[in-house]
């Protein structure tokens, strides 16, 4: 397998406009004369369509939604990070690339990073002349606030809302071109195969969400940008819909999968309420700026929090990590509250949450002050959980937020499929092993609107592409494979529903490819994730047909994609045998509970090549080893 | 954990779009106070899969979290159900009682045709906005960010017609089916600032005709639409939809 990351040479601040010097260019009568495929409408997807489509090349998009505008990125909350120095305290380009870097636990490619960096600026220009409502000051510029794991305040946001209005301004440019008829815009359609002809992808088969029929598209070039699997552990932030299928159809095609198993879980989220429970809420990482996180030092003391007095109460952050407290990274927050829960203190019906006190921060400021802050959040967690944390402290507990790994890209966000280029939450490249927030956003875009625009004209330019058509064997096979699977589906005809085996395989996965990860504990959640694989294919229930609109049918599709990846995710962290970032193996840490790295052995992109499923997953590990020229690898400490 | 509770669904089935549809009865008993109202509806359908006579109800949704605007559900007559500023995916069980009876209906309107049970097609929302719901600007060639001052109240103000999910749920509850609320909120977005300026006559006069052409009805004002909005948003996006569609048409643009 050939993983050169075709990274450029020279100096790394000259290497992104070095390499756009060198790259070639496909001339603009020619570009009419290329398709190219986008699969995918969220912040990578839709502003890479949108911008490909403006220099010229006919453009097929493709989102299994009833509208491009409903990508995930919608649900994105906090802000975007920009180099900007507009609050003139201190921030550039080499700083965001740093904590970039350092916040990922230096675990990610240094030129891809620094580039992100360096397209930071840009992105917030092109998403103010789209009309994007960022926050204001009074002197009519633009509003910054800070976020974990910078000292500067480089964050741009529009309320609470940044994602929704950045996937809008993407969404718009994307309608505009539809307009202009360069794009052709195909709602409710899912991604079920690769096509790869002479060893370059040519083409997908889809699915038509509505009708049932299996499509075949043809295209020079496919950009796949189709967003993250958390949704392997059931439970997460993720949108309902989202999944790792056209991911891991093209995995199945010879794409090798980076780092399956660096998963970002976040600390702040509105707990498990019962076994009906189909997702997870996130609360702003915000709040622990004020809020105080405890459990009482008494096991299964059910009193009411309120009447739990001070000495009685464990603030475990506080305690073990003095110089940060509460304000430690997601990774450490997350860890903790595990912990004190398996030890079991922890609270609500469950026992699976802490609190998250505000009582002394409406003591000290006032119920007005914290309102101002706060005031949505708090809202939007009594119409949830019908508590007021105005009252009572809320109950929070880690969930799955975003997934770092990914299909493999080179410096050019190409796979190892010449002609599959991959962008945003599903490659793997920016975040190494865990994401800084405010930066999802920010690598969506700069892929989309600024990477791949480039990258795809050089390969077209440069790359051999014979006439093709949707007779080939490979697009018969393709479309073969893709109906085969839904055959399968139906013949099991067993008595165990789909939801029931996403529910087992979340549970696995969260026991024991979550927060913390053990050999043992690996080597058992391999064991029986093929067990469950097994049984699904002997037992699952499709109800319905394949020829009409059928949600059943396609979640079963999906949650088969997942049963193999959740143990490819399981063998990935087996075989990491060092902590870093969001990746905790309890072997390794240090005696107060602190990820130890372990750079000597590990500090390479475990890529991933799939050779089969034969009840057993066949996989071979490939590495890059990563190669830090600019910055010193150092330990992380909170204490 | 509470205890759990019985309510009586009457629940929109329809096989295809050129399908017959009607109401049929369910009752489910396993109810509980913290559960969104599309997490019953899952609860439901898990019990429908498990008896095998027939097909789970279809309905759309996905983030779940009052977001994508993907849910579209008529609950006793009310897009979104009972309670205000809030989407089917955030209201919750507690918000019902022990023995209720709820009429679960589909996004109803003539440019909204059904796909199956409770899904509807809402892509004439995309054809308003593809109509000229943007900026025109290429990537790339933007001025820096701060070069264009924008009072802090226009910005809050686009903002908060920005905020429009999409949903429908303005076109549901219209007696006219109109999406002037819809195509008001995004004009009274771009129009007011400095870069949606140049395109603002041409885009009100596009939109507007778009508007038309699909099906949609005229506003007459009932304001039905503002109380079901889940963002909140004003009508009076609408009479800024019309001063400026007044003034195109004054001064004679041409979408």
């Amino acid at each position: 397998m050939n993983l050169d990351a075709k990274v450029p040479s020279g100096p790394l601040e000259e290497k992104w406009s070095k390499h756009l010097n060198d790259i070639k260019l496909v001339a603009p009568n020619n570009k009419r004369k290329h398709d190219v495929i986008v699969v995918g409408t969220g912040l990578a997807g839709g502003s890479a369509a949108a911008s490909l489509a403006e220099l010229g090349y006919n453009v097929k998009s493709f989102c299994i939604q009833d509208s491009a505008r409903r990508a995930h990125s919608i649900a994105a909350q906090g802000g975007i990070n920009a180099a900007k120095n507009y609050p003139n305290d201190g921030d550039t380009v080499w700083r965001l690339f740093y904590d970039t870097i350092k916040g990922g636990d230096y675990r990610s490619r240094e030129s891809n990073t620094y580039r992100l960096a360096q397209n930071s600026n840009e992105i917030i220009d092109q998403a103010v002349a789209q009309g994007v409502p960022f926050a204001r000051e009074y002197g009519g510029l633009l509003a910054n606030r800070s976020f974990g794991g910078a000292q500067v305040s480089r964050t741009f946001y529009a309320r609470g809302q940044t994602g929704q209005q950045l996937l809008l301004g993407a969404y718009q440019a994307m309608m505009r071109q539809v307009n202009e008829g360069k794009i052709e815009m195909h709602t409710r359609h899912e991604m079920l195969d690769l096509v790869i002809i002479d060893g370059k992808a040519r083409g997908i088969i889809t699915r038509d969400l509505v009708s049932g029929e299996i499509q075949r598209w043809m295209a020079d070039a496919v950009v796949l940008a189709s967003g993250g699997y958390g949704n392997v552990f059931y439970l997460s932030t993720n949108a309902k819909n989202s999944n790792v299928t056209a991911a891991w159809r093209c995995h199945k095609r010879g794409a090798a999968f980076a780092n399956p198993c660096y998963v970002q879980i976040h600390p702040t989220c509105i707990p498990v309420s019962g076994d009906y429970q189909s997702k997870l809420t996130l609360m702003s990482e915000s709040l622990r700026n004020d809020g105080r996180v405890w459990v009482p030092k008494e096991k299964g003391d059910d009193r009411h929090p309120n009447d739990i007095p001070e000495d009685e109460r464990y603030y475990y952050l506080e305690e073990k990590y003095p110089a940060f407290g509460n304000l430690v990274p997601r990774d450490v927050a997350s860890r903790n509250a595990k912990i004190v829960c398996d030890e079991g203190m922890g609270v609500g019906p469950t026992g699976r949450a802490v609190y998250l006190d505000f009582g002394d921060a409406i003591e000290r400021e006032g119920k007005k002050a914290i309102s101002e802050k706060y005031g949505n959040l708090f809202e939007m967690y009594e119409n949830i959980t019908d508590d007021n944390p105005y009252e009572e402290p809320m109950r929070i507990f880690p969930a799955v937020h975003y997934t770092m790994g990914g299909l493999w890209v080179d410096y050019n966000l190409q796979s190892n499929i010449p002609g599959l280029f991959v962008a945003g939450e599903a490659n793997f490249s920016d975040h190494g092993a865990n994401r800084l927030g405010a930066s999802a956003l920010m690598q969506g875009l700069s892929d989309g609107y600024f990477i791949i625009p480039y990258t795809v004209g050089n390969y077209i330019a440069d790359a051999d592409l014979g006439e093709v058509t949707k007779d080939h064997n490979a697009f018969d096979d393709a479309a073969q494979n893709a109906q085969d699977q839904i055959d399968k589906l139906f013949a099991v005809d067993g008595d165990k529903s789909v939801v029931e085996f996403h529910r087992e395989l979340g549970q696995i996965m969260w026991d024991k490819v979550g927060i913390s990860r053990s050999e043992e504990g690996l080597k058992e959640a391999i064991e029986q994730i093929r067990e469950l694989r097994e049984e699904f294919w002997n037992n699952v229930r499709v109800p319905g047909e394949s020829s009409n609109y059928n949600k059943y049918l396609e979640f079963a599709g999906r949650v088969a994609d997942f049963l193999e990846l959740g143990e490819l995710m399981a063998k990935d962290a087996l075989d990491r045998d060092e902590s870093c970032g969001c990746h905790l193996r309890e072997e390794h840490q240090s005696e107060e509970g602190e990820a130890l790295r372990n750079d000597e052995e590990y500090s390479y992109v475990a890529a991933w090549e799939f050779e089969n499923v034969n009840g057993e997953l066949n996989e071979t590990l490939h590495k890059e080893d990563l190669e830090f020229e600019f910055v010193e690898l150092k330990q992380r400490s909170y204490k | 954990m509470s205890d759990t509770f019985t309510v009586h669904l009457k629940i929109w089935r329809q096989a295809g779009p050129d399908q017959p549809g009607k109401l049929v009865d369910y009752t489910l008993d396993k109810v509980n106070e913290h559960m969104s109202f599309l997490e019953m509806l899952d609860v439901l359908n898990e019990e429908i899969v498990a008896e095998g006579k027939e097909e789970p109800i279809e309905f759309d949704y996905d983030c779940r979290e009052g977001i994508c605007g993907s849910c579209n559900l008529m609950i006793n007559g009310q897009a979104h159900g009972p309670k205000a500023m809030t989407c089917s995916c955030q209201l919750h069980m507690r918000n019902f009682s022990d023995g209720d009876t709820i009429v679960i209906e589909p996004f109803r309107a003539k440019a909204f045709p059904v796909i199956k049970d409770l899904v509807v097609d809402r892509s004439a929302f995309d054809r308003i906005v593809e109509a000229g719901g943007y900026v025109s600007v290429k990537t790339g060639s933007a001025p820096d960010a701060n070069s264009i001052p924008i009072d802090k109240e226009v910005a809050d103000t686009a903002f908060d017609y920005a905020t429009c999910i999409g949903c429908g749920a303005c076109v549901a509850a219209c007696p006219n089916s109109s999406a002037s609320l819809f195509t008001g909120a995004k004009l009274a977005h771009l129009n007011r600032l400095p870069q949606g300026e140049p395109e603002r006559k041409k885009r009100t006069v596009a939109m507007v005709k778009q508007m038309e052409e699909e099906g949609f009805g005229d506003c007459s004002n009932f304001a039905e639409c503002e109380a079901v909005c889940p963002k909140g948003i004003s009508i009076s996006a609408i009479a800024e939809m019309r001063r400026n569609y007044m003034k195109a048409a004054l001064a004679g643009t041409e979408a």
